[in-house]
């Protein structure tokens, strides 16, 4: 893995010749050399698809990782990010997120309870530097150590109904028996003691697994899975459907749902802050806001005219006053819409309310709808 | 991917069939395959006159919005509305997948575009 020059170097995963020799379609994602899509998978629709009915693998390795090991881990992971990490049992995980003492996002994150004195915190690829530097700065009063264990691992999401057939052949713990937002740590491909986490960023069933990040590990890990799912038509899936997919779920990007200027009120993440949970980064600020009321707020939009909303577009009311911007954007397709998120003032949020969205100077009627907007099965 | 040869192509990728005064338009096989899953079209009306090396619609793939550039100047004298419905049809054979058909303002104009084989090698070095 090289490090990263700004513009220069991209970083690499152990993956990374393993994605070319499929002949992916490259892109820089926050500095990494990463598969937007794989032609030779069928690309991206293709890769959306085979998610949502049978399995598809991702590369995240890109993903950072960060260790807070010591007497002081918990006190420490209350105090830095906003959901209650003290009701966390061994073996599961939240979602969560680090603010800013302002009530901004530092970064939305998976926290993992290891152990009594062990967290692991699962972060953005193009946050890494940002939030290993800002948590180490704010847990430096407790006693514990931090560590960035990112580049140690290669993470691969397997995901879709039918992921854990597909993991099953090749580990012993019982896949069965682990929840959603639960993990085990068990034998993957003759590696022993490998976390399998039941996460994923796909609104699918699915599993990460984090295996060792030589490259000879990796790829073989990677070509057994792929192995495995064979019969269940398993695919390479790349960033392009990682985005559509999480889009459908509602499941927010930072840059673009969450970001230093926004607040959880407003990105409707209330249920994973718990504001009496004692003091943390961020509580006094969200409390002011909440006192003073939304001014925006995230909702879902369809597209009712032809076009497609996408990132940063304007949203306008019916006179044509600019009321809100589009977040996320994009032909969904497994739903076959064009949908979106966007912040509103919440006068325009009420379901069935219509806006218009701006596309290339074309306003494009469009329906707040139900989010998410798909939402798997419960199962049986 | 064989380019026809009675076909002329633009740099930006789109591909002109001329009969005489009258043309059909295109995007290029290299276009949609470097686009992905083509899932919109906006095309002009019938009528619309259009001009040469101007954006004359837009076609989308689920990541990126392409612009279209008219090979020709000219007046739009039929759309291929069908891709509304079927845009993936660009996708599936892009020198079949016509867009628009022109009455050509200047004839004359498409001889300084590129051949099959001047289109094919520009592809190769673009890559």
């Amino acid at each position: 893995m090289s490090s990263t020059v700004e513009g220069q170097t991209l970083r690499k995963t152990a993956l990374n010749a393993l994605h070319r020799s499929l002949g992916a379609k490259m892109v820089d994602f926050g500095g990494w050399d990463m598969p937007v899509e794989y032609p030779s998978s069928g690309g991206l629709m293709k890769e959306h698809l085979a998610v949502r009915t049978g399995v598809g693998l991702f590369d995240v390795s890109h993903m950072g990782d960060i260790l807070l090991r010591g007497p002081g881990a918990l006190e420490a992971t209350q105090w830095i990010s906003m959901n209650d990490a003290s009701k966390l049992q061994e073996g599961q995980a939240h979602y969560s997120a680090l603010l800013y003492p302002e009530g901004g996002f530092v970064d939305d994150v998976i926290v993992h309870k290891l152990g009594n004195n062990d967290y692991l915190l699962v972060i953005n690829a193009g946050t890494r530097e940002k939030d290993y530097g800002w948590v180490k700065k704010n847990v430096s009063r407790f006693h514990l150590h931090a560590d960035d264990v990112g580049d140690y691992y290669t993470q691969i999401a397997i995901q879709g109904p039918k992921a854990e057939a597909t993991l099953q052949k090749l580990t012993n713990v019982d896949l069965s028996q682990i929840k959603n937002y639960w993990f085990k740590h068990g034998t993957v491909c003759g590696l022993p003691n490998t976390m399998i986490a039941r996460t994923g960023y796909t609104a699918e069933d699915g599993f990460e697994i984090y295996v060792p990040s030589d490259v000879a590990t990796s790829e073989r890990v990677w070509n057994e899975v792929m192995a495995a799912g064979k019969e269940f038509g398993a695919i390479p899936c790349g960033l392009g459907a990682r985005n559509t997919l999480r889009l459908e779920g509602r499941m927010a990007l930072y840059g673009h749902e969450i970001s230093d200027t926004i607040n959880v009120w407003e990105a409707g993440l209330d249920r994973f802050c718990k504001m009496d949970k004692g003091d943390f980064l961020g509580r006094a600020a969200l409390e002011k806001a909440k006192a003073a009321g939304l001014t925006r707020t995230l909702v879902g939009l369809e597209a009712v005219d032809r076009g497609i909303p996408r990132d940063g577009y304007k949203v306008c009311d019916a006179a044509g006053a600019e009321i809100g911007y589009v977040t996320s954007g994009s032909y969904a397709p497994f739903l076959k819409k064009n949908i979106s998120l966007a912040y509103v003032p919440p006068a325009h949020a009420a379901l069935d309310h219509e806006v218009f969205v701006e596309i290339r100077g074309q306003k494009v009627k469009c329906k707040v709808v139900p989010t998410p907007f798909y939402k798997r099965a419960k199962k049986a | 991917m064989a380019y026809p040869k009675d076909f002329k192509y633009t740099k930006e990728h789109e591909w002109i069939q001329v009969t005489g005064n009258t043309a059909t338009v295109g995007i290029t096989s290299h276009a949609q395959e470097s686009l992905g899953d083509i899932v919109f079209i906006e095309l002009p009306k019938v009528g619309a006159q259009l001009a040469a090396g101007k954006s004359f619609g837009t076609v989308e793939s689920v990541k990126a919005v392409s612009e279209l550039y008219a090979p020709a100047s000219g007046k739009v004298t039929a759309v291929n509305d069908t891709l509304n419905q079927t845009p993936e049809n660009v996708n599936k054979d892009a020198h079949a997948a016509w867009m628009i058909k022109l009455e050509l303002s200047n004839p004359g104009e498409t001889s300084g575009l590129l051949s099959a084989d001047d289109y094919e090698k520009y592809v190769a070095e673009e890559k």
